[in-house]
């Protein structure tokens, strides 16, 4: 569940893909006040362009209740071009043709309703390009 | 710092407890390490719980638990870090210990996982709530995409990773208190329904209500307790990244491998010491790459290995002789603290049918999330 505070403010990544790079050149979405490798606090802000790759996947059959209705669902980890790391489904293809390795185009898509008031929740998704 | 025993020890039967709530499964597990050590009090306790909160509607576990073990007035506290909050509590009670600032301290566990609903929703807190949860991953698939990724890295096949649960439940056969104490075959495996391609149902750790609790004092006062004291030689605990995308190799679990170091170091050991492990196999991949990243095998080779029967009875190293947390049960909080005392059980020689041997070291390797944090304990028959 993603209660509306905690939700709103993942925004500016969830919706535009803004990240951050860091002076040793990792690059991190969401953002941290340190670089993971406890080099350097010194970043700028980086959008990523959605362009990536599949480093490893699943098919989710059974979900969280949250997300039962979508299964089966596929879900990746993903390494875009600019070197960030990220979990999302990958949606609008056969399963077979998933692979490691296959490129990917992260794009906004509805994740979920949330709540008896049905809030809409919005985020990244990627599709197999 | 002192050197620490485990002088007494008490788990329930793991399982579907239906009729017992959070505090009645504690205690009973609690009363019976006091019982079993012959102590009337104990000096302080830690409870691991993951997440009793959201399990139980129940948080304030140190004071329900000293409570219903008719303790009040002790210090107590929950510790918590995943599935690995067992371990992390005996590593909390051995410091107190170590440390001299209590003689007889009790490290629990416990989780009632089988009064929720949406249980699958609860485990996924251990993972990165806004960035892996949010899209839908479940826990089962953080490892199955491991799976995926040491499948394909090395070749290993959907048959020979079956094994790991057919070979940890052929061990629970004899473990009584085990959830499901039944033979399981490879068709068994392969026809489970699919949870998260490529795992299916017998390739995860089941929901479990449970505890377990062990005392620990000094080891130059143990023998006035019992005849077998079990030393506490080292303890290693490390964290890893939250999140499996941040893992730099999804085939490798670091904290695993830096827990596993630094416990060696401290018992001036090696993995040739070790005669028995318990693994924290919440999924038959979990298993393989942990075997790996405690030295046991080289990389890539511990998935074929074990499908050999290279880590069974007979072999150099026997892993989970308890039937692991797949066949044996895996109470969140409690599996911690139940793999050191199947280590206890082993070492003192009260193991039964299951019963390794002429073992001198037994390892209980307790792990959280996605490999986000881990506690290995090495253990010495004295």
């Amino acid at each position: 569940m993603a209660i509306s505070p905690r939700y709103t403010r993942e925004i500016p990544h969830r919706y535009r893909l803004e990240a951050q790079q860091f002076e040793c050149g990792a690059v991190t979405l969401p953002n941290r006040y340190i670089c993971p490798d406890n080099c350097c606090k010194k970043s700028k802000k980086i959008t990523l362009k959605g362009k990536g790759k599949i480093l490893t996947y699943t098919i989710i059959y059974i979900a969280s209740d949250q997300y039962t209705r979508a299964t089966p669902f596929a879900v990746a980890v993903i390494e875009t071009e600019e070197g960030a790391r990220l979990t999302a489904q990958v949606v609008d293809c056969n399963f077979d043709d998933l692979k490691i390795g296959a490129k990917v185009e992260l794009i906004f898509r509805k994740i979920m309703e949330e709540g008896a008031s049905g809030i809409i929740n919005y985020g990244y998704k990627a599709i197999l390009v | 710092m002192r050197e620490v025993a485990i002088i007494g020890v008490g788990m329930t039967k793991f399982g579907e407890l239906w009729g017992q709530g959070i505090r009645d499964v504690f205690a009973e597990a609690a009363l019976k390490a006091i019982e079993d050590a012959g102590v009337d009090k104990i000096d302080s306790l830690y409870v691991g719980c993951m997440s009793s909160g959201l399990y139980a509607y129940q948080e304030h576990l140190g004071s329900v638990c000293a409570d219903y073990i008719g303790q009040k007035g002790i210090p107590a506290a929950r510790v918590e870090s995943a599935c690995a909050s067992g371990g992390t509590s005996v590593r909390a009670a051995f410091m107190e210990v170590a440390s001299g600032m209590s003689d007889i301290v009790m490290a629990g566990g416990v989780e009632k996982m089988w009064d929720v609903e949406d249980g699958t929703f609860v485990l996924a807190t251990a993972s990165d709530q806004e960035y892996e949860a949010y899209s839908g991953v479940t826990f089962p698939g953080l490892y199955a995409m491991m799976a995926r990724a040491y499948m394909e890295k090395y070749k290993l096949t959907r048959e020979e990773l079956a094994q790991v649960p057919i070979k940890n439940h052929k061990h629970a056969v004899h473990n009584p208190n085990a959830q499901y104490p039944f033979e399981l075959d490879l068709k068994g495996v392969l026809s489970s329904s699919m949870v998260a391609d490529p795992l299916r149902l017998m390739d995860c750790s089941p929901i479990t209500d449970g505890a377990a609790a062990v005392i620990l004092c000094p080891l130059d006062k143990a023998k006035k307790y019992t005849k077998h004291p079990v030393k506490i030689r080292a303890v290693g605990a490390a964290t890893g990244p939250i999140a499996l995308h941040d893992h730099v190799d999804m085939t490798k679990l670091d904290a695993v491998r830096i827990a596993g170091e630094r416990a060696y170091k401290m018992a001036q050991l090696k993995p040739n010491d070790i005669s028995f492990v318990e693994v924290h196999d919440c999924f038959s991949i979990a298993e393989v790459i942990v075997a790996e990243e405690l030295g046991f095998f080289k990389y890539g080779k511990a998935g074929k290995a074990i499908a050999n029967g290279e880590a069974t009875y007979g072999s150099k190293i026997v892993i989970n002789p308890s039937g692991g947390l797949k066949a044996k049960g895996h109470p969140v909080g409690a599996t911690g603290v139940a793999q050191i005392i199947e280590c206890v059980e082993q070492l003192s020689g009260k193991a039964g049918k299951r019963q390794v041997k002429n073992a001198k070291y037994g390892m209980a390797q307790n792990m959280g999330g996605s490999g986000g944090s881990c506690v290995v304990h090495i253990l010495e028959a004295v």
